[in-house]
């Protein structure tokens, strides 16, 4: 396994938490704080642009490039190491997270109470996802996974609206159930007598090395595995956290709620469900794709009936999320090719659904700000009011009926066109649930943007530009890769080769 | 005795010498501020001298049995200095040093008695570093003994009629199992003739006892008896009883020092007299310890939910607490599938045991110097008093909750790798449930945990009143602080002592 230190991947995990630090310590005043975090989340932004850019695709090249390796626990009891790396799955979600991360911290701009804590926790979280998507060795993926939970918590419910607490305590709790099952799975891969490491590069190498003579059976650490994730994604019927999480958050908690922390979920399956348990995942793709497509029409079935903004765009996240879930279940099929297409449609549909529900939330939160109401039917007309909103929400809500030309129908096409053979009657419910998307997106659109203008709204202002400005970067990421998706594709296809390659009957 | 005996008990006769000379000091001197440093210096006296004592054993695995010295029978064969009980005379004294430092505002408040206060602690402190060096039962019972009964002693020293209440029922729970205990210890030794632990080892180990009449039943008896005398220590359930009314009612810091010190103590001894003298029945007791772990990590969390006192509240965390290291001791006895011992899994789970005594040690030491500030601040252990706390004091709020964090097991703290390690000893041992159960006790704790977060941070800050934290305070608080954070990053250090120490145990 490569070792040595490139440190360009520290820097990127490590800055925000560096700028957390500094505003708490040394930054004085409001307007300098937001200065500061913004000026962070932009060199981080960077960084990752950089780590995006100058990821080699070549045949030749590494798996897992910008490797930063050193010991970190040394002895026998638990010999772990500190290794961060990305390969084509995580290089797009590492950029994801910078993108999402300024947006997050632009969106936060207008926060007036405890504003210095605000950016300190939201930087912290920052920090927490970048190293999820960079670690390579499970004790540290688990560390920064159990990282998130207290900034996001302290989001919620100090900044939150509504029931906020009561939301927050559920998705503390939830999460860190579904962590404690994670754990146990860790701790059992760790002591299965052939493998002694958490080195999740050689874990997900060769498939055989978790073959025999693991303390628990190998399906039930898949299932422990993909509870922790699926509470995360969230699949139903673990999903209840994330209507109340969702709602009562703050915009830039829920951009990066939606944005990258389900993500994480999707992640999690993939690089270790799939990529450490290839042949269980084989053998469980059906019942993977069964909670998928029941995630996609009970969560589209749930938006229909909302009233709420935020709630009826967190419950479309629950019907969107499943379909990665589809996707994966592409690999109960022979098919190399179609296998590819599915896991790569299910790694696609993370980046653009993390982009398209980033920008849904600021839009809605705009609108909350400015109308002082989420409540749809209260809505109305205010496109006139506030055409860049309008705009904004407008081609995040197309992107994710899946309208051509926008990245959401990359994803989609993809996933349906990977799991169409194997399962091709769950795979047609499943493309039911888009029609349905559409349905509860036009008529949200037109309820609260067209129909009647109403006179309360008369003097209600449209997005100033520090507002507009992550709608914009937003924009532009769904456009270009809705134009030119190969930018993505390419790279995710890099790195789900491999692990391809390990799943029993596809073949590369 | 000749002068390498008093070489060799050096460390716990400096902390007793200091207790004594603290005591004289406070009767001759009006002006009583310096007596805590006093204390101090006598613990680095004693630290002094464990570090020579740790070169020594540089290359010898126990000075007492090593080489010529063992002819001559230095102390009559019952204590033991190794590397073991090295490791938990650092670590005890470590707690009394910081604990000792903590109290300086606190005893302030006091009267009189300044001098006994710190005497006494230092009095207990002799006890726990004899126990961990115990080899022998009747030097087991008198040094848990010393242990009991200046604390008894420390419980009641408000004066209040809530810290009468717990000095009594300290000393009446704590007679009542030591009694227990006594009978266990005469049981075992009608029927192996032996007080001393090696000399009990060989005889279990020949099943001579077992052929006299009901001698298995009773060497069993008299461990399971004893086992109820070192329960009440580490306050395992059902022994518990004692545990909430005492560190609701006795002077912080007193718990502070109860909840880490002697618990570590008493561990040690429950290992030593456990895997040195009944190893070759561990099959027998180590299915109890095993309930008693799970009724521990349960019954604690459980009843943790509901308190609104926080003092109360971390009195049944602490019990939890107890159930998790009751986790390790099990998990160091394989109990499934057919095989009983085996060094392997020995090591590996009291390995873990020792860091976790160490992770907990430094944890809750920082929530409880936390609590003394802020109680000085609030005057009140009630938890609705926290309200707002990180706009009042920041520093603290924050070393509070990072104490809190770290006693659910979230990483990057000392707590998480003890558990990481301590689940891992047992899922190794084929103890899969009790693991399944400690986890997700953890997810319990971390609800009445969390809930001490979310009113500092998320509630109104309530009038503030009170006096200010002394620089002293702040230095205790900040080096368990660090300390929690620091083995939570890099356990590397710890986890090796841990393994040196149990090494020493020649299991």
């Amino acid at each position: 396994m490569e070792t040595g230190f490139t440190g360009l991947l520290t820097a990127a995990v490590f800055l925000p938490t560096a700028g957390a630090v500094s505003i708490l310590l040394l930054v004085r005043g409001d307007r300098n704080i937001r200065v500061v975090a913004a000026m962070v989340a932009l060199a981080d932004l960077v960084l990752t642009l950089v780590v995006f850019t100058t990821f080699s695709r070549d045949d030749g090249a590494q798996r897992f490039q910008f490797i930063d390796y050193f010991t970190w626990i040394p002895g026998e009891t638990l010999r772990a190491n500190y290794i961060l790396g990305v390969d084509g799955l995580s290089a797009p979600l590492v950029t994801l997270t910078g993108i999402l991360g300024l947006c997050a911290v632009l969106a936060s701009w207008n926060i007036k109470t405890r504003v210095r804590e605000h950016f300190v926790w939201l930087l912290i979280l920052q920090t927490a996802v970048m190293g999820v998507f960079t670690s390579l060795d499970l004790l540290l993926f688990f560390l920064f996974w159990e990282l998130e939970l207290v900034p996001m918590y302290m989001l919620i419910a100090i900044w939150g609206t509504g029931r906020k607490e009561y939301s927050a305590m559920k998705f503390l709790m939830f999460t860190i159930l579904g962590s404690a099952f994670m754990l146990v799975a860790i701790v059992a891969v760790f002591l299965t007598p052939e493998v002694g490491t958490f080195d999740m590069r050689a874990l997900s190498t060769s498939g055989t090395m978790l073959g025999a003579g693991v303390l628990l059976p190998l399906s039930a650490l898949f299932w422990l595995f993909f509870i922790g994730f699926g509470i995360k994604l969230p699949v139903w019927p673990l999903h209840t956290w994330l209507p109340d999480a969702h709602t009562n958050a703050p915009t830039a908690a829920s951009v990066m709620l939606a944005g990258v922390l389900l993500k994480m979920g999707g992640y999690g399956l993939l690089r270790i469900n799939v990529g450490m348990f290839p042949g269980q995942a084989h053998q469980f793709a059906w019942a993977l794709v069964t909670l998928g497509v029941i995630s996609v029409l009970y969560g589209a079935i749930v938006t229909l009936r909302q009233t709420d903004l935020k709630r009826l765009i967190a419950y479309s996240s629950v019907s969107h999320m499943g379909l990665v879930l589809v996707g994966i279940g592409a690999i109960g099929i022979t098919q190399g090719t179609l296998t590819s297409a599915g896991l790569n449609g299910a790694a696609m549909q993370l980046f653009t659904h993390g982009t398209i529900t980033g920008l849904m939330f600021l839009g809605a939160g705009l609108v909350y700000d400015k109308a002082h109401t989420r409540y749809i039917p209260d809505l109305g007309g205010l496109a006139g009011r506030m055409p860049l909103v309008a705009a904004g929400l407008l081609i995040a809500g197309f992107a994710s009926l899946g309208l051509p030309g926008l990245s959401g129908f990359v994803s989609e096409v993809l996933v349906f066109l990977g799991a169409f053979r194997a399962y091709p009657l769950m795979t047609a419910l499943a493309v039911l649930g888009i029609v349905l998307s559409a349905g509860y997106i036009l008529w949200m659109m037109e309820r609260a943007f067209f129909g009647v203008r109403r006179e309360r709204f008369a003097d209600i202002t449209d997005a100033s530009l520090i507002e507009a400005l992550p709608m914009a970067i937003l924009v532009i990421t769904i456009v270009g890769v809705g134009i030119y998706p190969a930018i993505l594709t390419d790279v995710f296809e890099y790195g789900l080769r491999p692990i391809i390659a390990l799943i029993p009957v596809a073949g590369p | 005795m000749n002068l390498y005996d008093l070489y060799l008990i050096s460390p716990p006769l400096a902390v007793a010498c200091a207790g004594i000379l603290v005591i004289l000091l406070d009767l001759v001197f009006q002006r009583k501020g310096f007596l805590p440093y006093a204390a101090f210096a006598g613990l680095m006296v004693a630290a002094a001298l464990l570090v020579v004592q740790s070169i020594d054993l540089a290359d010898a695995n126990d000075l007492v049995t090593d080489g010529n010295v063992r002819a001559t029978g230095v102390l009559a064969g019952s204590l033991s200095v190794d590397r073991f009980s090295l490791f938990f005379n650092f670590l005890v004294l470590a707690a009394l040093g910081l604990v000792t430092l903590s109290s300086v505002d606190y005893v302030k408040r006091m009267e009189n008695f300044r001098g006994e206060y710190f005497g006494l602690m230092l009095f207990s402190t002799t006890g726990m570093m004899l126990l961990a060096s115990a080899t022998e039962l009747i030097t087991v019972y008198i040094s848990l003994e010393l242990v009991t009964l200046p604390l008894a002693a420390l419980s009641a020293f408000l004066m209040t009629s809530r810290s009468s209440e717990a000095g009594m029922k300290f000393l009446i729970v704590g007679a009542i199992s030591s009694a227990t205990m006594l009978y266990g210890m005469a049981l075992i030794y009608g029927f192996t003739g032996a007080t001393k632990l090696d000399e009990i080892a060989e005889v279990v180990k020949s099943a001579a006892v077992l052929d006299t009449p009901f001698g298995g039943y009773a060497l069993l008896v008299g461990v399971v008896l004893m086992l109820a005398g070192f329960g009440f220590k580490i306050s395992a359930v059902p022994f518990q009883m004692w545990v909430p009314d005492i560190y609701e009612g006795a002077p912080t810091p007193v718990v502070a020092f109860l909840s880490v010190a002697s618990k570590a103590a008493a561990v040690a001894v429950l290992i030593r007299v456990l895997f040195t003298g009944f190893f070759p029945i561990a099959l027998d007791w180590a299915s109890l310890i095993t309930v008693l772990a799970a009724a521990s990590m349960t019954i604690g969390n459980l009843a943790a939910i509901g308190q609104s006192n926080i003092r109360r509240m971390f009195g049944y965390s602490t019990i939890a607490h107890a159930g998790y290291i009751l986790v390790g001791i099990a998990a160091a006895v394989r109990t499934s599938g057919g095989y009983s011992g085996g060094p392997e899994f020995v090591s590996i789970g009291l390995n873990s045991v020792l860091f976790y005594l160490a992770a907990y040690v430094v944890a809750n030491l920082t929530a409880f110097f936390a609590i003394i500030a802020i109680s000085q601040r609030t005057g009140s252990d009630l938890i609705e008093g926290y309200g707002g706390l990180v706009r009042r004091a920041p520093f603290l709020a924050v070393a509070l909750t990072l104490a809190l964090v770290a006693l659910i097991g979230v990483p990057p703290t000392s707590i998480f790798i003890g558990k990481l390690v301590i689940f891992t000893a047992a899922v190794k041992s084929g103890l899969v449930w009790l693991a399944i159960l400690g986890v997700l006790n953890s997810v319990v704790s971390a609800y009445y945990y969390v809930r001490i977060i979310r009113v500092m941070f998320l509630e109104e800050p309530k009038e503030q009143e009170g006096s200010k934290t002394s620089p002293v305070a702040w230095f205790a608080l900040a080096v368990s602080g660090i300390a929690m954070i620091g083995i939570g990053i890099a356990p590397g250090f710890i986890l090796r002592a841990a393994e040196i120490a149990v090494d020493a145990l020649a299991l």
